[in-house]
C-alpha cells in the first residue's frame, strides 16, 4: 500500500473568483462604476444609499442599485422610492452576495442594461464577516460603520476594513449623545486599513455627502 | 458563518481532481486534505473541520482527515523595502519601523494544497 501526496493548488472560491471578474470586465467595457456597500446590520447603508441616489440623480447621473438580504423587499422599497432602478436579491439565509447572484440579477433586469448606467450600488448582507470572502467584481468595496456601534469595530473585523477601498462613518448626526470618540475611530481605521479615505456623514442632515459624492465622480472618470 | 459553502467548494473540487486521477489510481483512498488559509481569510478553522466532518459524508472522501494550515500576514514594507511578517491583524504596521503598510504578499489565501491519497489494493 503506498500513499502519496496529490498537489491540488487550487482556489476555493476560484468558481467565484471568476465569475467575478468576468462581471468586472462587463462593467468596464459598461463604463458603469460598481460599488460593494458592506456593514453590520442597523449600520444604516440603506439611508445612506437612498440619500446617494437621490442626490446624483439630482446631478443627472444614471444610477442603479441591487439589494441584499435575507428575506424580505423592504429595502428594495425603500431605496425605489428615489426613482432609480432597485432590484432586492433574496439570499433565503445564506449571509453574502456572490458573484453568480449578482450576475444573475442583471441579467434579468428588465428596463436596465450595464451600457445604461453611470453607477451601480450593490448593497451586501448586512454581515461584517462574510462578505468579505466574496468578490462581486466591484471597483471600490465601501465598509461602513456607525456611530453608535463602537470605534474598536475595524479592530474587531480587519479582514473586511483592510479589504474596503473607502470607509464611510455613517449618523454623524448623532455622535456627540452617543459619545462616539471619532479620533479613536479613525486611528482605528487607519491601522487596519492604513491612508483609507474615510467619509465622515449623515443621510439625515446630508453632512459629508458633498465630499463623498465628489470622490464618486473623480472615481467614475477613471474608469 | 460562510464555512458550510466554503467547505462544500472543497469536496466538489477534490472529488473532480480524484475524477481526473490516471486509471492507475482509480479507487484510491483520501487519507488527508491540506488547505492553505491565510489568517485574513475570514474563515475559523474550528468551523471548517466541523463543516468538513458533515460534508464528506458519503462522498469519496469520507474518513478523511481535514487540515487546515493557517498563514500570518506578510506585508511590503516601502521604507524597509522588504517583506514583512505581521504577528496579529490588529495593525498593519511594519514591526521593525512601525510605518503603515498597505500592500498585502500574503494574508488571504483560501486554497487546497494537496491530498493525500492510498492507491487501491491491487487486485490478483
Amino acid at each position: 500500500m503506498t500513499t502519496r501526496i496529490v498537489e491540488l493548488r487550487r482556489g476555493i472560491l476560484k468558481k467565484n473568483d471568476e465569475l467575478a471578474a468576468g462581471l468586472r470586465a462587463s462593467y468596464a467595457q459598461a463604463g458603469v462604476l460598481v460599488l460593494n456597500l458592506v456593514s453590520s446590520p442597523g449600520t444604516g447603508k440603506t439611508a445612506f444609499l437612498e440619500r446617494t441616489l437621490r442626490e446624483l440623480k439630482t446631478r443627472g447621473a444614471r444610477v442603479a442599485a441591487l439589494v441584499g438580504d435575507l428575506e424580505t423587499d423592504n429595502d428594495a422599497r425603500r431605496l425605489a422610492a428615489s426613482g432609480a432602478p432597485v432590484r432586492q436579491i433574496n439570499t433565503h439565509g445564506i449571509c453574502h452576495l456572490d458573484a453568480e447572484m449578482i450576475g444573475k440579477h442583471i441579467d434579468g433586469w428588465e428596463g436596465v442594461t450595464l451600457g445604461g448606467l453611470d453607477y451601480l450600488f450593490i448593497e451586501n448582507v448586512g454581515n461584517l464577516v462574510c462578505p468579505s470572502s466574496y468578490d462581486l467584481g466591484e471597483k471600490i468595496r465601501v465598509a461602513l460603520l456607525s456611530v453608535t456601534e463602537g470605534e474598536d469595530k475595524p479592530l474587531k473585523y480587519p479582514t473586511l476594513f483592510n479589504s474596503a477601498d473607502a470607509a464611510v462613518i455613517t449618523k454623524m448626526d448623532i455622535a456627540e449623545p452617543c459619545g462616539f470618540d471619532r479620533e479613536t475611530a479613525l486611528r482605528n481605521i487607519n491601522e487596519i486599513r492604513p491612508g483609507i479615505r474615510i467619509f465622515e456623514t449623515s443621510a439625515k442632515t446630508g453632512a459629508g455627502m458633498d465630499e463623498w459624492l465628489a470622490y464618486l465622480g473623480e472615481a467614475r472618470g477613471v474608469i | 458563518m460562510h464555512e458550510l459553502s466554503i467547505i462544500s467548494s472543497v469536496v466538489e473540487t477534490v472529488t473532480e481532481a480524484l475524477a481526473a486521477l490516471p486509471d492507475s489510481s482509480r479507487g484510491a483512498t483520501v487519507l488527508e486534505v491540506r488547505l492553505r488559509v491565510g489568517a485574513l481569510a475570514s474563515v475559523v478553522t474550528e468551523s471548517l473541520e466541523f463543516c468538513y466532518g458533515i460534508a464528506i459524508e458519503g462522498t469519496p472522501l469520507e474518513g478523511s482527515r481535514l487540515v487546515v494550515n493557517v498563514l500570518p500576514v506578510v506585508m511590503h514594507c516601502e521604507a524597509c523595502r522588504e517583506d514583512v511578517e505581521l504577528s496579529g491583524v490588529q495593525s498593519f504596521r511594519c514591526p521593525r519601523c512601525g510605518e503603515p503598510c498597505s500592500e498585502m504578499r500574503q494574508g488571504r489565501e483560501l486554497e487546497i494544497d494537496s491530498i493525500e491519497i492510498e492507491d487501491a489494493k491491487e487486485t490478483a
